[in-house]
């Protein structure tokens, strides 16, 4: 299906609405408890399907809107208690829910793939022909789009009161054509409902201020009428009264089938008097009240460089301090003009009001980029239930601190590494129900996601009472594959985090989930791309407990300015952990080539940044400089440098806008001074100098 | 051919889809006279010392702060292998935009002197000599001889390619 350029722009807004839709379907098919259908999430799940199937049909995406019809049929039938809830149709349910979210994606590529759609299609059919406890006719009746379907035949009219809201005028809406529309339909008595008391010296002309009511002699279908008032109902509220032969309209809306009544029937009329919050993703009069949904579902859509959703409340900040930020300039441009120095507190005054402005501006600014990590673990629940399944575990997800913000773009890539986590915890870390009862354990193994803030940091941790990583078999390995010598015995820590190496795999069986040992070195390669590192805890038979941190932003990073020579880089405060004097005697040169000095128990090597970038420093002897202890990867070193500086809060630049990717820089940033500084990448640094390490043993090896 | 008094600086007429043919701005580089595509000219600023990059060619000074932005400023002599010169009072950067595989990029070049803006034709620039297979002249666009002087036009997209431009590369082991 290819889309007109002009209707791109809409589509776009389609895909995203549905996206969104989709996300909410899911996780409430996730939440439905089979036999236990909670309405009001069967509610959000229709209401999200119906709006996917209107805004299908409405830009002409036919087969999704056929499609999403089958599916919103076999959720009204179970919505309004005509068909019980299965594990079946649950399942069924959300693999419709797939192939409508791939459809959908699909528009925006200009390919809907329908094959898939028309299998599931099929079982839907055959799950809908199968009646769940309904009665005959509710098939039929369910299949009409609207909530209260078919009109009994005792209908003879309707009444509809139609009230408009005040900036009906303004997106162009005419009721008119609306009433002349409905008389071609049948005969219709319109008549104005009284306006109140108005005060014309300040009435707003381009106001709506009236309110009709139409009275329609004729029984014809809701339906019908729904299709007349379609481009109209998110701007009115309108409410529907039939009028039935024998007794007078007192009745609300229609009742489909007379013993499925009460409950549910209620949630129809809710909907319809609604005025419209979840209906016609589409219309563009709803542009105006998105940024006020509480930064909605975008997580479907993750093209780079897209539309960010930003409460309101944050935008609103950002204007305050604007104002506040004009205030001081205003009250700063003063001295411009005459200036003694009699003036100088207010003008100190003054700055430091400047300095508190512009760091809240920054906050703020940062704020908008920031989303909740929900999005990101919205997917989990999903993506546990059918994986235990499909290992045949019984697991228990909990999810703690989704409304911990993070940037949009870490946001983004920490979905892969993840998954690739939580995987690798259901895959390898929890054992099988007979294992666990076997071990004392309880037979449902847990697996948390837990995200928090620690100081400045982002942490998120992925932790199972699974098995624990056996680090026999992990050092066996690594001495195998030569990445531990034979006669070395590392500490625990670093035989757990050499599951991060490449090629490191200790199943025996490849699943399809994974085994690979592709998987962690790329969690660990994506995650230092965000500026974070990953590392592992693990105990025999007691659990894993993964560890991501992650910096708060990419835009900004704390750091700790350095001097060697004439030259200043920025080491990031996250990677530093302390920073020390050493004294020469305190070093020792391994074979004469690698230094090593001792940190209290531990010998790290030491790394001269003077050395590595080729510059001129002040002095290369270890008593006049400064040890700077880094920490990347579980490895420590300690970086040689002239002096410290200040710290600072640095932008990040970057260098492969008009460069390239330089390895041991991560980026570059302005100084105070106009100046450039490159920011060290420390993970990169390390692999730079190991490396030249590597070559230098080889180079005496061979010699 | 004949040498053309075409100093037509304020002349903004442009012979739509002429690709050789143009304004050029000319700088003094070892004493020859080089010339680029004026449109490709971003500004003109003072030397300024850069903040070098390790472990990158010689030729790559460093990176400057250009209202904000980091650019990294090439050494045109060094670039070129001539003999290196101080910095003087004429000495320039000359801010460039070069058409990059994926997006633009900004880069500086440090030229002896700024010379002249000329508007050649067509028919005045000549191919670039066959240089035997030794010489890369890639980034040669072609030849003019102006007031009986002869400049040589550069591509600027080609001048520098970046992804050559490594630690471990030959470039910089040849420059080392």
């Amino acid at each position: 299906m290819s889309i007109d350029s002009d209707m791109a722009e809409i589509a776009q807004i389609f895909i995203d609405e549905s996206l969104e839709g989709i996300g909410i379907m899911e996780s409430g098919l996730l939440n439905l408890e089979p036999g236990a259908a909670d309405s009001e999430t069967m509610n959000s799940i229709f209401r999200a399907a119906h709006s996917i199937k209107g805004g299908g049909a409405t830009f002409g995406f036919t087969d999704i809107s056929d499609f999403a019809h089958h599916v919103e049929t076999l959720l009204d039938e179970m919505r309004q208690g005509q068909r019980d809830v299965t594990q079946a149709g649950v399942d069924l349910l959300l693999k419709s829910v797939d192939c409508l979210s791939d459809m959908i994606s699909g528009v925006g590529d200009g390919a809907v793939d329908t094959t898939q759609a028309k299998v599931l299609q099929k079982q839907l059919e055959e799950m809908l022909e199968t009646s769940g406890h309904s009665d005959a006719n509710a098939t039929a009746e369910a299949t009409i789009s609207d909530a209260p379907a078919p009109v009994l035949e005792e209908t003879i009219g309707w009444h509809i009161d139609c009230v408009p809201s005040m900036d009906f005028f303004k997106s162009g809406s005419d009721p008119l054509n609306v009433f002349r529309e409905l008389q071609l339909l049948c005969d219709a008595e319109i008549s104005v409902q009284g306006v109140e008391q108005l005060d014309f010296s300040e009435l707003n002309p381009e106001q709506c201020h009236l309110s009709w009511h139409i009275k329609l002699n004729d029984g014809i279908d809701k339906e019908v009428i729904d299709e007349v008032f379609s481009w109209v109902e998110d701007e009115c509220e309108l409410t529907f009264r039939e009028i039935k032969a024998p007794t007078p309209p007192i009745e609300k809306a229609p009742l489909p089938v007379v013993d499925a009544v009460a409950p549910t029937e209620n949630k129809a009329e809710e909907k319809i008097v609604e005025p419209v919050a979840q209906t016609k993703v589409s219309e563009p009069s709803k542009a105006t009240e998105k940024p006020s949904k509480p930064a909605a579902k975008a997580a479907g859509s993750s093209q780079e460089g897209g539309s960010i959703r930003v409460n309101i409340d944050k935008v609103d900040a950002l204007i305050n301090l604007v104002g506040e930020l004009v205030i001081t300039q205003s009250m700063l441009s003063r001295f411009d003009r005459d200036f003694d120095f009699t003036q100088l507190h207010s003008l100190r005054e003054g700055l430091t009001q400047l300095s508190r402005t512009t760091r809240e501006l920054q906050e703020s600014v940062m704020a908008i980029r920031m989303l909740p990590i929900s999005f990101a673990f919205s997917r989990f629940p999903r993506l546990v239930r059918d994986t235990s399944n499909t290992l045949g575990k019984l697991v228990d997800l909990k999810v703690s601190g989704e409304g911990t913000e993070v940037d949009k773009t870490v946001l983004e890539k920490i979905g892969d590494p993840l998954v690739h986590l939580v995987r690798n915890s259901l895959d390898h870390g929890l054992e099988s129900p007979e294992k666990r009862l076997a071990a004392g354990k309880p037979e449902t193994g847990v697996l948390e996601l837990n995200a928090f803030h620690e100081g400045g940091n982002i942490i998120i941790e992925v932790v199972d009472d699974g098995a624990g990583i056996n680090k026999d078999r992990v050092l066996e390995k690594a001495r195998e594959r030569g990445l531990v010598a034979a006669d070395e015995t590392p500490s625990d820590d670093r035989i757990n985090n050499l599951i991060f190496m490449a090629g490191f795999s200790t199943v025996e069986t490849v699943s399809d989930l994974s085994g690979r040992g592709v998987g962690m070195d790329v969690v660990r390669r994506n995650i230092s791309d965000l500026g974070g590192n990953v590392a592992v805890k693990s105990e025999m038979g007691v659990g894993s407990t993964f560890t991501i941190t992650l910096p708060l932003t990419l835009a900004i990073l704390d750091g700790q300015l350095v001097r060697v020579g004439d030259q200043s880089y920025i080491i990031s405060l996250v990677s530093i952990i302390e920073t020390i004097q050493c004294a020469a005697d305190h070093v020792n040169a391994v074979v004469g080539q690698a230094e090593m000095f001792k940190l209290r128990d531990s010998y790290l090597p030491i790394l001269r940044l003077h050395e590595l970038f080729g510059i001129e420093a002040d002095s290369s002897k270890i008593d006049d400089g400064l040890l700077v202890v880094v920490e990347a990867n579980g490895q420590r070193l300690g970086i040689f440098v002239d002096d410290l500086l200040e710290q600072q809060q640095v932008v990040i630049k970057s260098l492969e806008a008009n460069f390239r990717k330089t390895q041991g820089i991560s980026g570059a940033t302005i100084l105070s001074d106009g100046n450039v500084a490159l920011i060290v990448d420390v993970p990169g640094l390390m692999q730079l100098f190991f490396d030249k390490q590597k070559r230098i043993k080889e180079a005496l090896v061979v010699a | 051919m004949q040498a053309q008094d075409n100093k037509a600086i304020d002349s903004l007429q442009f012979d739509e889809g002429n690709m050789v043919g143009g304004q050029y701005l000319t700088f003094m580089l070892a004493g020859e006279e080089y010339g680029i595509e004026i449109l490709k000219v971003q500004e003109i600023k003072g030397w300024d010392k850069a903040t070098p990059i390790p472990n990158t060619p010689d030729h790559l000074l460093g990176v400057l702060n250009l209202r904000g932005a980091v650019v990294p400023i090439i050494d045109l002599r060094r670039r070129f292998a001539f003999e290196r010169a101080e910095y003087g009072p004429t000495t320039v950067v000359i801010v460039v935009k070069m058409a990059a595989s994926d997006h633009e990029r900004t880069i500086g070049l440090v030229v002896d002197a700024v010379a002249d803006v000329y508007r050649l034709d067509d028919k005045e620039v000549q191919p670039p000599p066959e240089l035997g297979s030794s010489v890369h002249a890639d980034f040669v666009r072609g030849m003019a001889t102006v007031e009986d002087k002869m400049v040589i036009l550069l591509e600027v997209d080609t001048l520098v390619d970046f992804s050559t431009v490594d630690g471990v590369g030959s470039e910089a082991a040849n420059n080392n």
